[in-house]
């Protein structure tokens, strides 16, 4: 739609312009009108100045390696040695140091189970999938808390960073997906009670900030639990994600249902299915493989939601880069930490959004074939 | 389908409320547990803050550990629990911490209202103000129309308008939930004074700026702020036990015990080193702990000045003076009742 | 979809009723009163668990303390306010101070949102991978972490007060905010009666000659006499109100600016990060609405002889406009929601101000129920405004 073939106007009697080369690369696509040429000049003079300033802070200036603060004061350029000093901790938090293996194992093994659930031909696998994540988490659980084959017990409580972040964003989603499969399934319900209380609940959490149902869980859910009775508060946290998460899960899960043509619904109807069986042999295995790229852009959101547990003590990843500039010798160095931890985010996030772009590709190009 | 993920979900929230529902009396829960439960900020440098390590370091953090000795027999048998402002007394009254050490300030609505007990000062702190060199300001004053910058959750906040409104100036208030954006914003000229505790004051004069001297502090303290452990008031033992810990931590100092003199005085014919020895047996006892209660506290976590120099004190990049923190024999309050 | 034939072995005599455990009515009714039971009896019992707790430990509870005195001063607000108000007008300011933010932040994130979707699929390839790494470096960035950086940016980058850049036409720029001059007249509403009339004029005018254009096809000039009415009105309004010059210009005395308003750093900050980081998402949206356009739409159009700006704005826009909407109404509530981050880099918007008052009072469960409230019904207005649009805009089947 851009191509512009020759107008009657121009000067026949000059050779053509070339269309090929970089010349004419840069012809089509950089100046092909004034605008466009305006537009261009204008972002090379936003590249030309910032980007040498900043190549010049990260890298030119920059110290590098395993120095004590003293060496970066008055230093123009970036101090990398604060990650030197610094990056287990923004890693692992407050866990102890002999023992970070654990947590870089238990990561590891985290990372293969997602990554692996996320190539194709090992779905063939199916319920195994299933199976080897709980031998997966089982393991994960293990080297995480210890206490057992001569590892030192560690308590949650001392979890941070990293891994952190990494299961609450997965428990936070894997678990709120039954929940939001229920409250979607009961919003499309046609009994009126189940109906108003799904539709009350997602409204009411979808209405309101994950900063207060947070809030909720820090402060205000100890007092609701009989005297005596006290929750851990990773746990709080993570029931308080799961809760606020199933509410957007239904709504995706929802348009998934609806998504499913009427004649599905009534084929399985006219087979004499029982509600259940209908739903789960017919109508939610088409309908959540619709689902999986819009879960997928859930489940990044989630990932870039849990860095407000910062806000009820928890050691997430913002929160350990925060603590290790608060320490007196490095405080002048936020922006290197900021910068640090902002990578780490991109890398999973960008990932994800890739992936969840690809999915969607694949599928769409499964329906047509 | 569901049925594994159910099943991990049960496993995981067993495993998570286990040894979470307490037994009646706080010290036996701690025993029976072989761990203390302390809630500290984990965010402010000097009274607890985790090191490159991970490690807690700071005085509230020692306060924990030496409860710990106290009890258990062992410092390092603490899990520190990181608690926000607002966070702190809920943790506290349903359970989840044993211990709450989080330089909070002592005052009769929270020890009255909230069900909870003060056991004792670790700190005195007061509120005062620091203001850039240049502005020419040498008392709060001056302050007449000043933008200040205050962190939120604090009684730091309600001091600074209740001071304000008594002496009938105005001031516009910038109010941060978290420390380093606080004192980022001051440094940068957003506020024109920022007010915080004068320990904290010193400190961010000290490692925050380039040039100290750019800065002073006024000479005015507009509040008392002592800082001290709380716990429960259901369990009169506990209440008890971190009271004296504390306590022996200053009758060491003034006895001249240190964590590395301690075992010279094994076997001491004065009474009151006997006592803090555990030579002496009915001291422990009394409160349902070990009779060398003492003895272990000042040997792993060391006595009060110990402790007071470790973190704050005048070798640290905080530089903290002992000022009103000095034993009573040297000018200051900290002042340890006999332990007989 | 009720099952009418339960029972698939139907005896050829009697119509064999079902068992009355098996009639999908009484079992709908059975199942109904079983969960409501469930969920009234799981709040009842957290009710009163939460009652015990409060006597217990002499917690007030209630919201008698809405009309106390607040006792502490609050940076900045749309209405007068002082500590010796109530907690209620405090908590007035701070719903304030959140519609402020997020009807900044939802309007430009849209203007930034549309230019920067169109961009991405610009013929320019200099444009469209600029505005790929702006969608992918700002939407895989946590919205907190970004907040962090631009209050830093704009605390560090701006001069202080007494450097401030300024005067321009009396507007002051520090890292305490944009200082900018009031008028001060009370003369001053005739001008501005003046501009709301040229706007209601403008917009009569626009429908009528979109009306005889739809009708006739002729195109009756609008810009002019608009903006002869923007120019006009006013000026009679100053007129009339007998030519006021007096504006109240921030200067700078004592520690910082006195007069004019203010915008301070915080809010701009935080309407900057909202904004910004909305726009990604919106970006994303409006260029898949485009892209949901069929090629054959964009190619019909070429073939009349539009040009691409024409193309997009009276071809491709409108019918993109139906894919936008939907999912834009949610990025909206997202902003709103998302402002409550405020309290991290010193907003005193709602969060922070109920914050505030928890921590004070102690009241945690009334806090907390305020702020919920205050969210449902932003989101909810929200929500109820899209929804009439999107019906307004939605594909009239002929």
């Amino acid at each position: 739609m851009t191509e512009r073939t020759v107008q009657p106007h121009e000067d026949w009697s000059r050779p053509p312009a070339a269309t090929t080369g970089a010349i004419g690369w840069m012809r089509k696509n950089l100046f092909s009108t004034w605008l466009n040429s305006a537009m261009t000049l204008g972002a090379l003079y936003v590249l030309l100045t910032t980007i040498p300033g900043l190549i010049q802070w990260a890298f030119i200036d920059a110290i590098w390696g395993d120095n004590p603060p003293e060496v970066c004061k008055n230093v123009p350029g970036a101090c990398w040695s604060f990650i030197y000093e610094k990056y287990r901790f923004i890693l692992f938090g407050v866990y102890p140091w002999e023992e970070h293996w654990r947590p870089l194992l238990a990561m590891i093994i985290f990372l293969t189970l997602i990554f692996g659930s996320c190539i194709k031909p090992l779905w063939a696998l199916g319920k195994w999938i299933i199976a080897i994540w709980v031998v997966g988490l089982t393991m994960v659980g293990i080297l995480m808390w210890g206490g057992i084959l001569g590892m030192e017990y560690v308590d949650q409580s001392q979890w941070g960073g990293l891994p952190l972040t990494l299961f609450l964003a997965t428990f936070g989603a894997v678990l709120s997906f039954p929940l939001a499969i229920l409250l979607a399934l009961g919003r499309r319900s046609n009994m009126p009670a189940i109906k108003a209380i799904c539709v009350a609940y997602i409204e009411l959490i979808r209405g309101v900030p994950l900063i207060s149902i947070l809030f909720m869980a820090s402060v205000m859910f100890p007092l609701f639990l009989p005297t005596g009775v006290s929750i851990d508060k990773l746990l709080r946290a993570v029931v308080g994600l799961i809760l606020f998460s199933a509410a957007y899960g239904a709504e995706i899960v929802r348009g998934g249902l609806q998504a499913i043509p009427r004649g599905q619904y009534e084929a399985a109807d006219a087979m004499g299915l029982t509600y259940w069986q209908k739903m789960g042999k017919v109508i939610l295995p088409q309908a959540l493989r619709i689902t999986i790229p819009p879960m997928v852009n859930g489940f990044i959101g989630g990932f870039k939601d849990t860095s407000l547990v910062l806000i009820i003590g928890l050691f997430d990843l913002l929160y350990t880069t925060r603590l290790a500039f608060q320490d007196v010798n490095w405080r002048p160095y936020f922006v290197e930490g900021y910068v640090f931890c902002a990578l780490i985010y991109f890398c999973f996030c960008f990932f994800m959004s890739r992936y969840s772009q690809w999915l969607e590709r694949d599928l769409v190009k499964g329906q047509n074939y | 389908m569901m049925q594994p993920i159910k099943t991990i979900a049960l496993s995981f929230a067993a495993v998570l409320l286990a040894g979470q529902a307490f037994a009646g009396a706080t010290l036996d829960g701690i025993k029976a547990n072989d761990s203390l439960r302390c809630g500290v900020s984990g965010s402010l440098a000097g009274f607890s803050l985790p090191d490159s390590q991970g490690v807690m370091q700071g005085l509230d953090a020692d306060v924990c550990r030496a409860v710990a000795a106290a009890i258990l027999g062992d410092s390092e048998k603490v899990e520190f629990v990181p608690l926000s402002a607002q966070q702190r007394f809920t943790a506290l009254q349903s359970g989840e911490v044993d211990l709450l050490s989080r330089n909070t300030t002592w005052t009769l609505t929270r020890d009255t209202s909230l069900g909870l007990d003060f056991t004792g000062v670790t700190f005195y702190d007061g509120q005062g103000f620091m203001v850039p060199t240049s502005l020419g300001v040498s008392s709060v004053s001056e302050l007449d129309g000043a933008a200040v910058c205050v962190q939120t959750g604090t009684t730091t906040e309600k001091n600074l308008t209740d001071f304000f409104r008594a002496t009938g100036m105005s001031f516009q208030p910038v109010v941060f939930e978290g420390f380093e954006e606080s004192v980022t914003a001051f440094i940068n000229g957003r506020c024109d004074a920022y007010t915080t505790d004068a320990s904290g004051l010193a400190s961010i004069r000290v490692s925050n700026v380039s040039n100290p001297d750019d800065y002073v502090i006024l000479p005015e303290i507009i509040s008392k702020e002592p800082l001290g452990p709380v716990v429960r008031n259901d369990d009169g033992e506990m209440f008890d036990v971190v009271r004296w810990t504390v306590f022996a931590m200053l009758n060491a100092e003034e006895a001249g015990i240190t964590s590395e003199n301690i075992d010279s005085f094994k076997g001491s014919e004065d009474p009151n080193i006997a006592r803090i020895m555990g030579d002496e047996p009915g001291m422990g006892t009394a409160m349902g702990i070990d009779d060398t209660w003492a003895y272990n506290v000042i040997s792993q976590v060391g006595n009060y000045g110990e402790v007071f120099e470790r973190n704050v004190g005048a070798s640290t990049p905080l530089g903290f003076q002992r000022g009103i923190n000095a034993l009573w024999t040297q000018g200051g309050l900290m002042y340890g009742p006999p332990i007989r | 979809m009720t099952i009418q034939h339960q029972s698939s072995d139907v005896q050829a005599a009697a119509p064999a009723r079902a068992a009355f455990y098996n009639d999908p009515t009484v079992r709908a009714i059975f199942w109904q009163v079983v969960v409501c039971g469930a969920v009234l009896a799981l709040i009842g019992y957290l009710v009163s668990n939460a009652l015990d707790n409060l006597a217990r430990q002499n917690i007030a509870s209630g919201f008698a303390f809405l009309d106390l005195p607040a006792g502490f001063a609050i940076g900045e607000g749309m209405i007068d306010y002082d500590p010796s108000n109530t907690y209620l007008r405090a908590i007035v300011l701070g719903v304030l101070n959140t519609i402020k933010v997020a009807v900044a932040g939802i309007i430009f994130a849209t203007i930034i949102g549309v230019i920067v979707g169109v961009a991405r699929l610009s013929p320019n390839w200099l444009v469209a991978r600029f505005a790929t790494v702006y969608i992918e470096a700002l939407r895989n960035v946590p919205l907190l972490l970004q907040l962090f950086f631009w209050y830093a940016l704009l605390v560090e980058a701006l001069p202080i007060a007494r450097e401030a850049y300024g005067p321009i036409m009396g507007f002051y720029l520090s890292n305490r905010g944009l200082n900018v001059p009031l008028p001060d007249d009370i003369g001053f509403v005739f001008p501005l009666v003046g501009l709301l009339l040229a706007i209601a004029g403008s917009v009569w005018l626009y429908r009528r000659n979109k009306r005889i254009h739809d009708a006739t096809g002729e195109t009756p000039n609008t810009i002019v006499p608009v903006l002869i009415m923007l120019v006009v009105f006013p000026f009679l309004g100053w007129v009339a109100g007998g030519f006021p010059t007096a504006f109240d210009t921030p200067e700078l005395k004592g520690f910082s600016f006195n007069g004019g308003g203010v915008v301070s750093a915080e809010f701009m900050a935080l309407w900057l990060g909202l904004t910004l980081y909305t726009a990604s998402f919106i970006a994303e949206i409006v260029r898949s609405g485009i892209q949901a356009v069929t090629k054959g739409q964009w190619e019909a159009a070429g073939a009349l002889g539009l040009r691409r700006g024409q193309i997009l704005r009276f071809v491709v826009l409108p019918q993109a406009l139906r894919v936008i909407i939907p999912p834009t109404t949610s990025q909206y509530l997202n902003l709103t929601k998302n402002s409550s981050l405020a309290v991290a880099i010193g907003y005193p918007d709602i969060v922070s101000i109920a914050g505030t008052t928890l921590n004070q009072t102690g009241q945690a469960i009334e806090g907390i129920a305020i702020i919920m409230a205050v969210y449902l019904t932003l989101s909810l207005s929200i929500s109820a405004f899209m929804n009439w649009y999107n019906k307004k805009i939605a594909l009239v089947d002929r």
